[in-house]
């Protein structure tokens, strides 16, 4: 028997108001731990995969979608750019780098691109076993696509149409798995890497299925025929996009402007695209703060009105207390801890919540977009969050509780 | 033993009590009778320590307590008196062997198990001990709060109306149970009531 095993006694009796005070802490706490978490995880998947992206130059179009779909591998690609220009581009001496990529195909919802083997160095993917793909259809797959699909070196796919998985097989031209990357957190891990080669030979060769050979036939009528040799073959082909790395910020500053007035394509920046995505998501982010930080209030609110509603029906139950030796600065800790007790119950009761949320959440974003957002451990701002609860706890608790200095011993006790 | 002399006391300056003089020796009983309205549970309150006299003087087990603070009369109330009040009240949320433990707990003494677990038996609940208190009857709360008053050994035991809710079987029971525990720890008792039935059994008996 000791105060504390009397405020959870009380806190039990009362089960439905207890319920209801931290159940309301439990939702606010909860869904500002969520945000927080998901904020984190997102800014940090996000910032991981720009590093040293300074541009990304691709078909006109959407900007932000360049990079969702050049980077992240999220969104669909704007569409294909001669490989000419994306060359003439990597010979300008402000350009450090230039990372061809060729998008498209998919194999069980996992994209292929077909890329250089700088694309490889820049994400830092090492291999786990095998060998790093080359011109020869083969193809080194991330850990993620490995181990979702069951792949292993030597075994053989056909890749299809498109990059939701629905498209049509390439039928006569299946890849072989050469190599896999140990998993190292970056968009590498959900891709199937091959070289630009193998990408063309594919559907090089699909221009000999009997629509596309008349399709090609007309375009072949009505484009001029000079300089078609062997050399000017490359203008023909084509990839979707480039991430490029310059040499110093003045090629940041000219670049994009002579790419977005000169050429067939657009350039667009990561950082600014990211932090703009960002400051549309921050809106809603903002928003859903405001309503936890509401629900929080309200739950403070329930948690003074039962105790003072409580303080209220036990007034004679204080006023016994009192009366057998209690001072009254027990009772007022008492009261007081009922407060605390339902703050930090709906503080690990959020948190609990929000890590269950983040769980499902990171499920669906694995299926849908191949990413990997689970991360649980209690963020920082996660003890402010207890601090602010405890706050609140104590603050609802604190006013009835001082109700404890004003009860009148003996006329409580003959009132009854 | 608790002795009484020349208690006085006011409410709101308009109403006035003059409380005969009394004297209870250990393992006595006293019988304090009255109509409503004459101040019995202000006397009882006056002799428990919960209201401080206008003027006249209490001396408790040898110990006169208009000499003593607020602080020190709380705490010689917890440890020297035991109060019977007229309806059973508990603290809800404990059940019945916490809330007999409870008077040890506020009174800062011992948690005595052993104690209340003898309490129970004598006085006929022990099986009741993990129940809530508010699935006693009446009866049972009352020899329940006996047994509360009881836990702390004091020296005097004060009843307020402990039997005005009984019927008559309980309402002798109570008393018996309340006569021979008072004998048992060798305290003294006294009883404010307004009780007929009562009467005829205690002969030590002072009217207001």
């Amino acid at each position: 028997m000791n105060i504390f095993k009397i405020s959870i006694a009380n806190l039990k009796d009362k089960k439905l108001n207890s319920f209801l005070s931290a159940m309301l802490l439990t939702l606010g706490i909860g869904m500002i731990s969520m945000l927080l978490l998901l904020d984190k995880q997102l800014d940090a998947q996000f910032k991981r995969n720009i590093k040293g992206i300074d541009m990304v130059v691709g078909a006109k179009g959407s900007p932000l979608q360049l990079i969702l779909s050049g980077i992240y591998q999220i969104d669909a690609p704007t569409g294909n750019v001669p490989l000419s220009e994306v060359t003439r581009l990597s010979k300008n001496p402000m350009v450090k780098s230039v990372i061809p990529m060729s998008m498209g195909d998919s194999y069980n919802g996992f994209r292929i691109v077909g890329t250089t083997h700088q694309y490889v160095a820049h994400f830092e993917a090492v291999l786990e076993t095998g060998e790093v793909f080359s011109a020869g259809q083969t193809v080194t797959l991330g850990a993620k696509v490995a181990r979702e699909t069951g792949l292993k070196v030597g075994d053989t796919f056909e890749s299809s149409h498109g990059l939701d998985g629905a498209g049509e097989a390439h039928g006569s031209h299946p890849y072989k798995v050469a190599g896999i990357y140990a998993a190292n957190g970056s968009v590498v891990d959900q891709l199937i890497l091959t070289s630009l080669e193998s990408i063309w030979q594919v559907h090089d060769h699909e221009a000999t299925a009997p629509g596309l050979q008349a399709m090609k036939e007309l375009e072949d009528e009505t484009a001029p025929h000079e300089g078609h040799d062997h050399d000017d073959h490359q203008d023909e082909k084509e990839v979707t996009m480039a991430l490029v790395k310059f040499r110093n910020p003045m090629g940041l500053m000219m670049i994009p402007r002579q790419i977005n007035e000169n050429t067939t394509m657009q350039a667009a920046l990561p950082s600014i695209e990211i932090n703009r995505l960002f400051s549309l998501m921050g809106m809603g982010i903002d928003t859903l703060k405001a309503l936890a930080l509401l629900i929080i209030v309200i739950a403070g609110l329930s948690v003074f009105i039962s105790l003072f509603n409580a303080l209220k029906e036990r007034k004679y139950e204080m006023a016994l207390m009192l009366s057998m030796g209690a001072t009254r600065g027990r009772l007022f800790i008492m009261l007081l801890l009922e407060g605390l007790l339902l703050a930090i119950t709906g503080f690990a009761a959020g948190l609990l919540m929000s890590r269950l949320g983040l769980w499902f959440f990171a499920k669906s974003a694995a299926r849908d977009y191949h990413y990997d957002l689970a991360q649980y451990r209690v963020l920082t701002e996660e003890w402010y969050l207890l601090i602010g609860a405890l706050a609140v706890g104590f603050l609802a608790a604190l006013v009835p509780s001082l109700g404890i200095y004003r009860i009148n011993i003996s006329r409580t006790l003959a009132e009854e | 033993m608790i002795q009484t002399k020349a208690l006085k006391f006011a409410y709101s300056g308009t109403k006035h009590f003059t409380f005969p003089d009394l004297y209870c020796a250990d393992e006595e009983t006293l019988l304090i009778l009255g109509e409503s309205g004459r101040g019995k549970t202000t006397f009882l309150h006056l002799m428990a320590l919960l209201l401080q006299p206008k003027s006249g003087n209490i001396v408790l087990d040898g110990e006169h307590i208009e000499a003593l603070s607020q602080a020190s009369r709380g705490a010689l109330r917890a440890e020297k008196i035991g109060v019977v009040y007229q309806k059973a009240h508990f603290v809800r949320a404990l059940n019945v062997i916490d809330n007999l433990l409870l008077a040890n707990y506020l009174g800062n003494r011992a948690q005595n198990r052993s104690r209340a677990l003898y309490l129970a038996e004598s006085l006929g609940f022990s099986d009741h001990l993990s129940k809530k208190t508010s699935q006693l009857s009446q009866g049972e709360q009352q020899r329940v709060s006996i047994a509360r008053a009881l836990m702390n050994e004091p020296r005097v035991i004060l009843a307020d109306e402990p039997t005005s809710s009984l019927d008559d079987a309980n309402c002798r029971k109570v008393m018996r149970l309340l006569t021979s525990q008072a004998k048992d720890i060798g305290a003294s008792l006294l009883v404010v009531t307004h009780d007929q039935r009562l009467k005829d059994e205690f002969p030590n008996q002072i009217f207001l």
